[in-house]
């Protein structure tokens, strides 16, 4: 993605917050109704067709497009080439943090805060205090791996352009979708159509982006 | 031997939305034989993990037509039976709160009795939902998809009606703030250097964990039930609000919205506006993952650090160093027959389960039901053996004279329930006939819950109704208090299991689909 379209997206997201301050920049695309366009769908009946379209979409140079699916795909993060998250490194960070907390709760309490004298244990003996150090390490962890993962998706979203699409409804149950965004620099309302249905992609559908 | 092969390939057939019908099986088991395909024992045979040939539509519909259906009359018995309990836990909590501690059958020597132990029977049932996600997950058994929605419900069940009873038992009910880790209105801090404080800190962990884990599990299959909801809504096919009846149909109550408008609610609250992508799929999996990672030494952790609550005291019968992986085994052996215990009557009950939840699912746990069953009896021997070869006579005495022996130990019933049911019953699933029955599973299972609830009432109140000094010995009586708490709190964990049940997805739904034929990328079936 080139600059221009970076800081267009970037400005469209502020807006949405200070729209007295920011003007959302012009949409790329409009229907004749004069809605912004958010992009175009496809369905896919089955798994090996979805998956040889995605590879397809991915050739042709797309990077802002999404495959839909009612369960994880093996192998699709290659297929759409998609980059490895950085959620391990983000739940690693939070595993040492719940191990810093739990070091400072427990020496700073009991060594130095009130030491308190309980069977004539030293103060600051360490070994009593793997156990919660252990607990507050993985409860971290499981924080950030849940909240960072759907941080990390733009969730929780209560509305979506896609939910207005009645077809999609099926996702969750077995049918696949392929949505290519208007925003991608290399949409095009014809080129990408045809790409798609090329691909194999049945009821393609233009979706408008009302909110 | 099966004909069928289990990468047969399904033909797609665009099936229209049908809520609260049972599916027709397309291939049925085959005639005159039992076999129908998952109890092939040719290794280069892999079973299938869904019977019937089904199509992805076909299980979306056997999984949520039971939450979209209107509330069965056999529901509702069984929840108002299941509430009305709940309500008698309730009541005792509260008498024992506006009476004292006193209202139990606790004495001077006998101080944790019935409470302790309901509170490890609650905590022990907990470890298999975790156990099956996690662990299972990691080892890659793909039949733990059929299983580890409801067993990590169970769990999350089990966990709260145990951390019911240590609030309750510590007397002065106002007081359990004292846990926390924050100082009291002198300045004094909880003493970290205490294994009690260690199991608030384990069982506030794991009660999290597992229940975050039960709910992000859950999101993919609460937006699928939103989706359908609102296609419904869209195809004006929604049913009117209908007040159950206890005789007859139900009241249409006109002015009510519609089911289906609060689905889309809740379910789209719920769901977090989940859509599928599989950007969102590829960061979920790898959180899932993680989870299960984490939750693997957690769960291991959890028992243990509960079973250091005995095991660094120095009361004979408790001063053991075999009590954590002991107390790990007996947990995962409980959990697994409660699991056993909920799900073979679901599976009789609800139309089309069996297909999602075949033999070959209660075979694997009966199996593992029979491995922890005798590592718990190793556990039961080995204590004994070092009690005798430690040459501690208030050690051996415990054992010899507290429990085991008729003519001296007045709780030898309780030793020996707990033996007959741990060690004695799950040996049956030693034969292949008895492993594939789910009427013998499910007696064996509920054998293995009593046994487990009467081995912590053997470790708690064997051990320490009998001091070191013969003045101080007592037996110790419950009161109806005890007993009704309890059965209420039996209760607490059916009413929460029976709302699960109706409304919320029993199977992981995209995790079945995975395990289906149709889910490879390639084409050769």
């Amino acid at each position: 993605m080139d600059m221009k379209s970076k800081i267009n997206e970037a400005v469209s997201f502020a807006s949405d917050y200070f729209p007295m301050i920011l003007r959302k920049p012009a949409p790329k695309f409009v229907t004749e109704s004069g809605n912004p366009v958010y992009g175009i769908v496809a369905e896919f009946s089955e798994t090996p067709k979805v998956f040889k379209a995605a590879k397809q979409v991915r050739d042709a140079g797309y990077s802002k497009w999404d495959v839909h699916s009612p369960f994880p795909i093996h192998d699709m993060e290659e297929a759409m080439g998609i980059k490895t998250t950085k959620l391990p490194l983000m739940a690693g960070g939070a595993a040492l943090t719940g191990l810093g907390i739990a070091v400072i709760l427990q020496w700073g309490t009991s060594a130095y805060l009130f030491p308190t004298v309980v069977q004539g244990k030293p103060f600051e003996a360490w070994q009593p205090f793997v156990p919660i150090m252990f607990e507050l390490a993985i409860l971290l962890t499981a924080f950030m791996c849940i909240f960072g993962m759907l941080a990390l998706n733009g969730l929780p979203r209560w509305h979506h352009p896609l939910f207005s699409h009645e077809r999609f409804m099926r996702v969750g149950n077995d049918r696949f979708f392929i949505a290519i965004e208007a925003n991608d620099p290399n949409f095009d309302p014809i080129k990408t159509k045809q790409l798609l249905e090329a691909a194999g992609g049945t009821d393609i559908t233009l979706i408008e982006d009302i909110s | 031997m099966s004909d069928i092969h289990p990468d047969q390939s399904t033909t797609h057939r665009v099936a229209g939305i049908v809520t609260g019908q049972p599916v027709a099986r397309r291939q049925p088991v085959i005639p005159g034989s039992k076999d129908d395909g998952t109890l092939v024992e040719d290794p280069g045979l892999r079973a299938p993990l869904v019977l019937g040939d089904r199509s992805f539509s076909e299980v979306t519909d056997i999984v949520c037509s039971y939450a979209e259906a209107p509330l069965p009359k056999i529901w509702l018995a069984a929840f108002t039976v299941a509430a009305s309990v709940a309500g008698i836990a309730n009541v005792m909590i509260l008498y024992l709160i506006i009476t004292g501690v006193g209202v139990w059958g606790l004495n001077n020597q006998v101080d944790w009795a019935w409470d302790i132990t309901n509170f490890v029977f609650w905590i022990g049932i907990g470890h298999a939902g975790t156990l099956i996600s996690a662990i299972l997950c990691l080892l890659k058994q793909n039949w733990r998809t059929a299983v580890n929605r409801a067993a990590e419900a169970m769990t999350i069940f089990a966990v709260i009606c145990a951390g019911i009873f240590p609030g309750i038992h510590v007397g002065r009910a106002w007081m359990a703030w004292f846990l926390a880790p924050i100082p009291n209105s002198n300045g004094i801090w909880p003493n970290f250097r205490s294994p009690l404080l260690w199991d608030v800190f384990a069982v506030s962990t794991y009660a999290t964990v597992s229940l975050l884990f039960w709910y992000m599990g859950m999101i993919p299959d609460v937006a699928t039930l939103r989706d359908r909801a609102s296609l419904r809504l869209h195809k004006g096919v929604s049913r009117g609000f209908k007040m159950p009846m206890p005789i007859g149909n139900g009241l249409a109550l006109h002015f009510m919205p519609k089911p289906d408008q609060l689905r889309v609610f809740i379910y789209g609250v719920m769901s977090l506006g989940w859509r599928f992508s599989s950007r969102h799929w590829h960061r979920y999996e790898k959180a899932y993952l993680m989870l299960a990672g984490i939750s693997t030494p957690l769960v291991l952790s959890v028992h243990s650090i509960v079973s250091f609550d005995f095991a660094t005291s120095v009361i004979p019968g408790w001063h053991t160093t075999i009590f954590p992986p002991y107390f790990v085994a007996g947990a995962v052996f409980g959990g697994f027959a409660m699991v056993l215990w909920l799900l073979i009557p679901l599976r009789m009950v609800l139309p089309n389960f069996s297909d999602l939840l075949t033999l070959r699912h209660l075979e694997n746990m009966a199996k593992i039901i029979l491995l922890t069953g005798t590592m718990v009896g190793f556990a039961y021997a080995m204590e004994f053996f070092m009690a005798w070869y430690g040459a501690n006579e208030y050690e051996f005495a415990v054992f010899a004279n507290n429990r085991v022996n008729p003519a001296q130990a007045p709780y030898w019933w309780a030793y020996w329930t707990m033996i007959i049911c741990n060690v004695g019953f799950p040996q049956v699933f030693w034969f292949r006939k008895m492993r594939q029955s789910p009427l013998v599973i499910w007696i064996v299972a509920s054998a293995v819950t009593v046994g487990m609830w009467f081995e912590r009432f053997v470790i708690i109140v064997t051990s320490i109704h009998r001091a070191f000094l013969p003045g101080e010995w007592h037996m110790f009586f419950p009161t109806w208090v005890d007993i009704l708490t309890f059965v209420g709190s039996c209760g607490i964990f059916m009413t929460l299991f029976l709302l699960f049940l109706k409304f919320l997805p029993i199977f992981a739904l995209s995790e079945l689909k995975i395990v289906m034929p149709q889910s490879h990328t390639d084409d050769h079936h």
